[in-house]
């Protein structure tokens, strides 16, 4: 890919990203957590880093912040994902495939009502 | 883990605890010599070559919820499994440089798997970072072709955008999945 065209092509999109920031309120800060140690990945957390993504992309929200964080001692329940709502406490999530985070972005992130079902208590 | 684009991640999730603020991975595919290469190089806080030795034992690690730690051992028995070697190079203050080879067409080389996922992962996790990607493809008749991805321009063109704003996933996937494939296919075509 020509490295000019792909950067022309990114200051587009970044002006679209900052106008479409002014004219929306920001919806507090959101985080999604995804565990990536050794047992996280070997689990599937790259896979479901991949569906976060996708589906930040396909349903076009704004304003989440996805990071990783390392094994936290619970390798039997990985891929693990953790949601972060503004000022509520942190909800842990095990087990976490295509499915549930399809679930997990639509009822939590965007919906602000935690998966019950996929809660693990640590 | 069942692909060599897996163990990276693995592997450069450690630079990352080490602290480092620029890290390359780099994966060359040599149908001329019949080798995979995929190495990790950073420059972070290292270690002396004690601990080098200790991290290539699986009941060794400096994590404290529990005792073993087997992202590097697991590396290296897959690449010895392949008629391949691993290195871990390091000093303290020095930054490490970890590699694994393996025989291109040994029945029991791990196929590479989806570089473009790791690539992209790796970047979003963690956006502070300085990441500079490489994979080379060269052919049986010692024609390579590179892919380069290097996060700095994109992040001083950013700004203050987040890199998991939709338009700029898009962007990103999308630099890392076709240029991979453009590299990829002459592998194919061989």
């Amino acid at each position: 890919m020509p490295a000019i065209k792909s950067l022309e092509e990114l200051k587009r999109i970044r002006e679209e990203a900052l106008q479409k920031k002014q004219m929306k309120a920001t919806p507090g800060n959101v985080q999604v957590i995804v565990a990536m140690g050794t047992c996280g990945i070997a689990a599937g957390a790259r896979d479901t880093m991949k569906s976060v993504l996708n589906y930040i992309e396909n349903e076009k929200i704004s304003g989440v912040t996805v990071t990783q964080t390392g094994c936290i001692g619970r390798c039997e329940e990985e891929p693990i994902v953790q949601v972060m709502l503004g000022e509520q406490p942190k909800v842990v999530y095990g087990k976490v495939n295509v499915q549930a985070v399809e679930k997990i972005m639509k009822q939590h992130v965007q919906g602000g009502q935690p998966v019950k079902e996929n809660i693990i208590q640590i | 883990m069942r692909e060599i684009a897996l163990h990276l991640l693995d592997i450069a999730e450690n630079s990352i605890a080490a602290e480092s603020q620029n890290v390359s991975v780099h994966v060359h595919e040599d149908l001329f010599h019949d080798r995979l290469t995929a190495c990790v190089i950073d420059d972070g806080r290292g270690m002396d070559a004690e601990t080098a030795l200790h991290v290539q034992d699986p009941f060794y690690t400096t994590r404290t919820t529990r005792n073993v730690g087997l992202g590097i051992p697991l590396l290296k028995s897959a690449a010895e499994m392949a008629e391949g070697s691993f290195s871990l190079q390091s000093e303290p203050g020095q930054g490490a440089w970890v590699e694994a080879d393996f025989r291109h067409s040994h029945i029991d080389r791990m196929p590479l798997g989806d570089l473009s996922s790791t690539f992209l992962t790796l970047l979003i996790s963690h956006p502070q970072i300085d990441w500079t990607f490489l994979y080379r493809v060269t052919d049986k008749n010692k024609q390579s072709r590179d892919f380069i991805f290097e996060s700095a321009e994109l992040k001083s063109e950013l700004g203050d955008i987040s890199l998991t704003e939709p338009e700029v996933l898009t962007f990103v996937r999308r630099i890392f999945e076709e240029g991979i494939q453009e590299v990829a296919l002459q592998t194919v075509a061989e």
